[in-house]
């Protein structure tokens, strides 16, 4: 019922109960349960096939749960649909990229920042005619240094600047809390590295919750680490605690 | 380019105000009607199919719905003018209505569901004898005289039609460059993708299949005013089906495809067929030939040739680009 507290006082951004799916018989998610709070940076690591994303279409409302409950600053969204997740502050990736292939750069921003205005529903008034969202939208794209790149279709991009740009989608709406799908896979290690820069760069005060399979990308992030195995936290704990743990070696070099 | 748009616009508007005045035979100006009303059936249909993706085969239910409950409530004693806005409120609140009913299932589940909803419209006007007459139809006693005009004589009911098409397809060109309509196509496109942007994805749909409920209501008003008649027979599946194929005949991607299609359709059933007697199938013909050739329809599909064309003479392209053929 009352929001839980942690214990210096602050509600966290995302709290998971015993979160749990199954696919008829197959159990993807069981029993997952963490905190995260203002400026977190958690990463999930696990083997092909661990649920990682399967976890994070709950947390944003893509499937419904079977059992459990997400919190998202206390306040039980277990059920809601996924675009009044996104107005309450909780943005996400896509492990595989879900851009607007022939839309330009900055048509993929606009219909980005549109998205918590109330003028998403005008229908009479021309799009172009929003200086306030091309205003956003620009400063956006220069934060990412896209802006020279505001006028390409999507898919003329290389596939290093649509990952890119998946997470510039997700930062339009402000979030509080970004949740990153793999964002490296497919990158250069010069990329993963841009990328990973681009990410340390970000507002202190976001919490990030990232799925990676690069090593690197995963322990310059992340403060933390919980290991997913069939579905279940198999280990939390810092990133050298990680590295050294026997269980985690185990399963990536037994069942990886 | 936008001035060679206006410029565009302006000609086309002078030779669809000069219709009657060339054409001069009746008959063929209120074929010019005809035409007229069907491409705003597209046109409407074309808001859910081209802009959102839906595909809808239950677009004559409207026909159903408004033109049924014109005729009644004129013939109980409503004057034309109340009898055209309680027949359009009633069609666009059951649109509403019937698009919550098909947009619980995506896909093929929303196509069969528009069929079905279609299909019920069709049977209640077939079987209810007593409110519609069931196959013999209803008569409408007269046109609508709006601010006192007459719109008995062909060329005049061709303006009102015109002016009244005009006015849906300006809201439809400002809507399809909207917000609104920008997301609409997001959503049509990366339905999941949109939704963690903070769009309501089914309320995007929704509102835009009572949109195209509601002008596909001022058609059918359109229809039982040109024809002064509705029997069950217009509202079948073959209507809807025609509906459809002309927006796809055109173009479902552009503004002025469901129109070009609605023309082309419209004609060959109506002149054609009196000297071929299989005109169902050289429409089909027709379908198959430009759909091979033209994948996305007739009009992108003449605007990638025109642009082609254009790019071979390219020394002289930047002039080339101002006279393609009507
Ligand atoms: N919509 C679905 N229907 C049925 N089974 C699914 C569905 N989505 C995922 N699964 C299954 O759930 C399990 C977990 O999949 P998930 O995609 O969450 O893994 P992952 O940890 O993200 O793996 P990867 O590292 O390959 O991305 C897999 O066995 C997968 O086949
Ligand atoms: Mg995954």
């Amino acid at each position: 019922m009352s929001a839980d507290t942690a214990a210096n006082g602050q509600t966290p951004v995302l709290e998971l109960k015993g979160l749990s799916k199954s696919f008829g018989g197959l159990h993807a998610v069981r029993g997952v349960t963490f905190k995260i709070m203002p400026g977190d940076r958690k990463a999930i690591i696990g083997p092909n096939g661990a649920g990682k994303t399967t976890l994070f279409n709950l947390i944003t409302g893509i499937f419904p749960a079977s059992s459990g409950q997400v919190l998202l600053f206390g306040q039980d969204i277990t059920g809601w649909q996924s675009h009044r997740r996104t107005a309450l502050g909780m943005a996400r990736t896509f492990q595989i990229t879900s851009l607007f292939p022939r839309l330009t750069v900055l048509d993929n921003v606009l219909l980005a920042i549109e998205g918590l205005r109330p003028s998403k529903f005008v229908m009479w008034r021309f799009l172009s005619s929003y200086r306030d969202v091309y205003d956003k939208a620009h400063q956006l794209l220069e934060q990412a240094a896209f802006a020279d790149r505001a006028n390409t279709e999507v898919r003329y991009l290389s596939h290093g600047e649509q990952r890119q740009l998946e997470i510039v989608l997700g930062l339009a709406s402000d979030p509080k809390i970004l949740l990153l799908d793999e964002p490296a896979a497919g990158l250069s290690s010069g990329e993963s590295v841009e990328m990973t820069e681009f990410l340390m760069r970000l507002d202190p005060e976001l919490a990030i919750l990232l799925i990676e399979h690069d090593m690197d990308v995963v322990f310059d992030l992340a403060h933390t680490i919980s290991v997913l195995h069939f579905g279940e936290v198999l280990e939390t704990g810092k990133p050298e605690q990680i590295k050294n743990s026997q269980k985690v070696q185990e399963i990536y070099l037994g069942t990886g | 380019m936008t001035r060679w748009n206006a410029i565009w616009l302006a000609i086309v508007a002078a030779l669809l105000i000069a219709v009657p005045t060339v054409i001069g035979n009746e008959f063929y100006v209120n074929m010019a009607s005809q035409v007229l009303i069907y491409a705003l059936f597209a046109l409407s249909i074309n808001m859910m199919l081209g802009y959102g993706g839906m595909v809808s085969l239950g677009h004559a239910g409207y026909l159903g719905l408004a033109g049924y409950a014109c005729i009644l409530l004129t013939i109980n004693g409503f004057d034309q003018l109340s009898a055209a806005i309680l027949a359009l409120a009633f069609s666009t609140v059951m649109a509403g209505f019937f698009g919550m009913l098909s947009l619980r299932a995506p896909g093929l589940g929303f196509i069969m569901i528009t069929l079905a909803l279609g299909q019920i419209v069709w049977g209640i006007a077939y079987r209810a004898n007593d409110l519609t007459g069931g196959d013999n139809g209803l008569r409408l006693p007269a046109r609508p005289m709006p601010f006192g005009i007459d719109l008995n004589s062909a060329p005049r009911f061709y303006y009102f039609a015109l002016a009244v098409v005009a006015v849906a397809l300006f809201f439809i060109w400002r809507f399809s460059r909207s917000p609104f309509g920008a997301s609409l196509m997001g959503a049509r496109d990366q339905p999941r993708r949109m939704s963690m942007l903070g769009h309501n994805v089914w309320l995007i749909r929704w509102l835009t299949f009572v949109l195209a409920g509601f002008w596909g209501s001022v058609a059918s008003l359109l229809f039982v005013y040109y024809n002064l008649f509705l029997s069950p027979h217009a509202l079948g599946l073959q209507q809807s089906a025609e509906i459809l194929l002309m927006a796809i005949l055109g173009g479902a991607s552009s503004l002025a495809g469901p129109i070009v299609g609605a023309a082309i359709i419209t004609l060959v059933k109506n002149v054609i067929s009196s000297y071929v007697e299989r005109w169902n199938t050289l429409l089909g013909a027709i379908f198959v030939i430009v759909i091979i050739f033209m994948p996305y329809g007739l009009v992108p599909g003449c605007r990638e040739l025109w642009r082609r064309i254009a790019q071979r003479r390219k020394p002289s392209a930047s002039k080339a680009a101002s006279e393609p053929a009507a």
